[in-house]
């Protein structure tokens, strides 16, 4: 099958119920995303699926046929993406391995609602951070809401 | 056994060479120009630092990066010293090498009371094992002891390769020493002419290391006190940071085990033709279970989704063994038990001890227990392997490369000289990667492919059910008032299993000397409200449990026995906690301070209606924490709304590091507050994943701030002493809310 990773269309040999994580880590070597569970409970697998944050570890590959997926490793394109520098100015990550998970559904949260409420953070972001970095996540994602509401 | 003989037992760790080289002087560790393997591209100054020809400074480091932020806080003190700035500074993982074994925490790892800490006792005891541990050299990343330990020889490689950059620059221009310096990585000639750090590579390699260069004065620190940003975190927001799991090699092969669900079972006839079956499987292998490690199967095949279909299809008949019948709470009864027919030992005793309570006019005492727990570090469990050209490689997120090393070489049936060990980071450690149970198992599947490296990754479940559990335990604390209700005697009785014992047997068992186990006793026998007679004795009950070391060890249920306790007697005077905690304080200002900051930060007494604050104090690993947490019930459930934590833990390296440790501490007891529980039922551990052991996400995270007392001592930890003292404030505010008394964790308000 053919599938849509990061801007780039790759031919794939595997079965379409392999999880799309695998795909992106074993098939692709794209370590970015990360794998905690296995059964979409802490979310450290997250990735974009047509801008939308999904589980990779329970998303098999067959479904994103066609679709565009898109991966931290491409998330701030050339650059770093606004989230991604808000996450050093805030010093966010401790050990880091959820932190991948954590930004793609903060990006997927500030695409669909740029000025999230605090409940609307809440609701988004059930990723499971084992170091405990909740607040600067909450505190770097408010001060990107801050920015979009300055730039308005 | 006698407090005397258990302390020889405790310094027992090669007792008899103690003797012999008790009296020579320390060995310096900082190290020569061949510490480091060559590297055409940089001068090697001394064991911690080169400089490349590209003017950027390499410093090994030998901790473990685990979130805790040593890959940046153990170069800042290289940096301070050398006077570079941070932004040219790289990391480098240091080799096996004596001078970077862990010194600190064999020291600190000594069964005193802090009363003591001045006696010729205790002082001999930790210059003899400070000797021991430069001998030892073991690299080990654990008991928040990274800065603690580096402390001194990064500084002093740091100052040493200062005076060498002066020199050379002297040669350079031929000027007098006095003429050059250096500030922000700029080595400057009093004419005003300046040079880079590059550009003396030559010059530096014929300067020889000077042995006194001097530190220099603190007041003078221009990066140690700064929240530097981290130098990890670019490579941790952007999906560039390699974890265990991460390592790719050619031609790697991925595999999963499976092993024994019943703790003490035994592997049984193994049906794998469905498996081998299955597309992408290369082989089926049975694992006999080593260094803690339970027997199992483990298939190989070419993605870790192969390997994981395929181990379903296995049909694998266990062997129950003897704990078929198991149960945590039939092993709860048997430590009430042992608690109520055993002495234990004594790990502390003032005055008259125990007897003091025949005098006692009012006496009150309390039953609390806490329960296993698991570590769920969010990357499972993973170990790379290759052997290749006589020589086994292995790549792993581990604390304790040293062990990994021994216990890999001991399995393969090779020399450790033949095993090279490259430390990845880690996605969490929390103590459970001082184990290496999964490196026999990488080493006997790589050893089956071989030449073909393998990636071994457990699946949650299996990383769920075979953990070396945080200890069960019991405590029954005792506290005697005189006539006029003032402190007479103090008490506490406990039981758990001990960890170090176990450890040793699985990890090194050259090292298996049955001595006393102060980890699961530490916070409880080493407190300093103020009675005049104490007593407290730990009992070690052995079990089938696989028990380990858990971020803060014994502290983190022992913090919640006393703390509770000290806030039950608090309310049984009919005082108020913070003010009664601050009486019995009055002869340890120290402790005090740290108290009635965090008091005074969070307006203690001062709270919105429907909310109450409760108040902890607890030392461990060197640093003093006390917190005030906000909580409130919601539907039958605890809401902690802000924890406002206090530390003092010495000189500051970084503060922001030391926030984040305090916040993540507070997440990581909170968890284990709220929700930690791990049962155990016919051998089995019934919890497999985060449904049913859950965690703490960010809608109930609290809002922690942090504040540092200003101090001039060496460093103390912060990894793991803002774990502790959480769960007893979360408590002391839900008695505050409901006048019940909660003396068993999880906290369950309503039961």
């Amino acid at each position: 099958m053919e599938i849509k990773v990061n801007g780039k269309t790759t031919e794939i040999e595997v079965d379409p119920a392999m999880p799309l994580l695998w795909v992106l880590r074993d098939v692709l070597n794209l370590t970015g995303t990360k794998f905690g569970c296995g059964i979409a409970a802490c979310g450290a697998c997250t990735a974009l699926v047509d801008g939308l944050a999904v589980r990779t570890c329970v998303t098999p590959v067959g479904s994103v046929a066609g679709k565009a997926v898109r991966t931290i490793e491409d998330l701030g394109g050339i650059g770093l993406h606004a989230l991604q520098q808000a996450w050093i100015d805030k010093q966010v990550p401790q050990c880091g391995y959820c932190q991948s998970g954590m930004l793609m559904a903060a990006a997927a949260l500030l695409s669909a609602n740029p000025r999230p409420s605090d409940a609307q953070i809440d609701a988004a972001i059930s990723n499971i951070c084992r170091c405990g970095t909740y607040q600067r996540v909450r505190a770097a994602i408010r001060s990107l809401a801050r920015v979009v509401r300055e730039g308005m | 056994m006698k407090r005397r003989s258990f302390l020889l037992g405790a310094l027992g760790v090669g007792g008899a060479l103690i003797v012999g080289w008790s009296f020579l002087p320390p060995r310096s560790r900082i190290g020569t120009r061949d510490t480091l393997p060559p590297d055409a591209d940089a001068v090697t100054l001394n064991g911690w630092v080169r400089i490349g020809r590209d003017g950027t400074v390499s410093v090994a480091v030998p901790r473990s990066e685990m979130g805790q932020g040593v890959h940046t806080a153990l170069p800042m003190l290289v940096a301070e010293e050398l006077d570079v700035p941070l932004a040219l500074v790289r990391v480098e993982q240091a080799p096996f090498d004596a001078i970077f074994g862990n010194v600190a925490m064999l020291v600190t790892g000594l069964p005193f009371h802090p009363d003591a800490r001045q006696s010729a006792l205790v002082r001999t005891s930790e210059w003899i094992v400070a000797k021991l541990g430069r001998e030892l050299g073991l690299q080990v990343t654990g008991g928040s002891t990274s800065v603690r330990d580096a402390w001194w020889p990064m500084r002093e490689a740091g100052a040493a390769a200062r005076a060498m950059v002066l020199e050379a620059a002297a040669r350079h221009w031929d000027v007098p020493l006095g003429d050059c310096s250096i500030l922000d990585g700029v080595v400057r000639n009093i004419d005003g002419r300046q040079v880079s750090l590059g550009t003396l590579v030559g010059a530096l390699r014929e300067v020889p290391i000077p042995t006194n260069a001097p530190l220099k004065d603190p007041r003078r620190f221009r990066l140690i006190g700064q929240s530097a940003p981290r130098l990890d975190l670019a490579e941790k927001v952007t999906g560039r940071a390699r974890f265990g799991i991460d390592v790719r090699l050619p031609g790697m092969l991925y595999a999963t085990v499976r092993t024994c669900p019943i703790i003490g079972g035994g592997l049984g006839r193994v049906g794998s033709e469905a498996a081998l079956g299955m597309p992408g499987v290369v082989r089926v292998s049975t694992l006999p279970g080593m260094a803690g490690s339970a027997p199992g199967v483990a298939v190989v095949a070419n993605s870790y989704w192969a390997a994981k279909q395929a181990i379903e299809r296995l049909e694998i008949e266990w062997h129950p063994g003897p704990n078929a019948k198991l149960s945590s709470a039939q092993l709860m009864l048997e430590l009430r038990h042992a608690l109520a027919t055993q002495t234990g030992i004594a790990f502390h005793r003032r005055g008259e001890g125990a007897a003091a309570l025949a005098r006692a006019a009012r006496i009150i005492d309390a039953e609390y227990d806490v329960p296993y727990l698991a570590h769920a570090t969010l990357e499972p469990m993973n170990c790379t392997a290759q052997f290749v050209d006589g020589r086994l490689r292995i790549w792993a997120p581990t604390q304790l490369p040293s062990v990994l090393r021994h216990v890999a070489a001991r399995s393969a049936g090779i020399d450790s000289e033949l095993v090279d060990v490259t430390v990845t980071l880690l996605g969490g450690g929390f103590g459970r990667r001082l184990e290496v149970d999964f490196v026999p198992q990488a080493v006997s599947i790589a050893r089956d492919v071989a030449p073909a490296p393998v990636q071994l990754i457990w699946s949650r479940e299996e990383d769920m059910t075979h953990d070396f559990y945080r200890p069960a335990a019991v405590a029954r604390l005792t506290a005697g008032f005189d006539l006029n209700n003032r402190p007479l005697v103090w008490i506490t009785r406990s039981a758990s299993d001990a960890i170090v014992p176990q450890y040793l047997r699985r990890a090194y068992p050259d090292f298996a000397v049955d001595y006393p186990d102060k980890t699961t006793a530490q916070g409880l026998f080493d407190q300093t409200y103020e009675f005049p007679h104490r007593d407290c004795a730990h009992v070690a009950h052995e079990s089938p449990v696989p028990v380990g070391f858990w971020r803060s060890v014994g502290h983190s249920h022992n913090a919640f026995f006393v703390e509770s306790f000290i806030d039950e007697l608090a309310y049984a005077a009919g005082r108020d906690p913070f003010a009664y905690r601050r009486e019995l304080l009055a002869k340890h200002p120290h402790y005090r301070t740290v108290l009635e900051l965090a008091a005074l930060k969070a307006l203690w007494g001062r709270v919105r209606p429907g909310r109450a604050q409760g108040i902890a104090l607890h030392e461990s690993f060197g640093s003093i924490v006390a917190q005030v947490a906000e909580v409130s019930l919601a539907n039958g459930g605890i809401r902690v709304h802000r924890v406002v934590c206090a530390i003092d833990c010495g000189t500051v390296v970084n503060p922001d590091i030391v926030a984040q440790q305090m916040e993540g501490g507070v997440i990581f007891g909170l968890t284990a507050a709220l929700h930690g529980r791990i049962t155990i039922r016919d051998g089995r551990v019934e919890q497999s994943n985060f449904p049913d052991y859950e965690m703490l996400r960010l809608a109930q995270a609290p809002v922690v701030e942090t504040h540092i007392l200003p101090s001039s001592a060496p460093p103390g930890g912060v990894g793991e002493p803002g774990v502790p003292p959480i769960a007893p404030a979360v408590a002391n505010a839900v008695f505050r809310l409901t006048g019940k008394r909660l003396r068993s964790l999880p906290l369950r308000p309503q039961s």
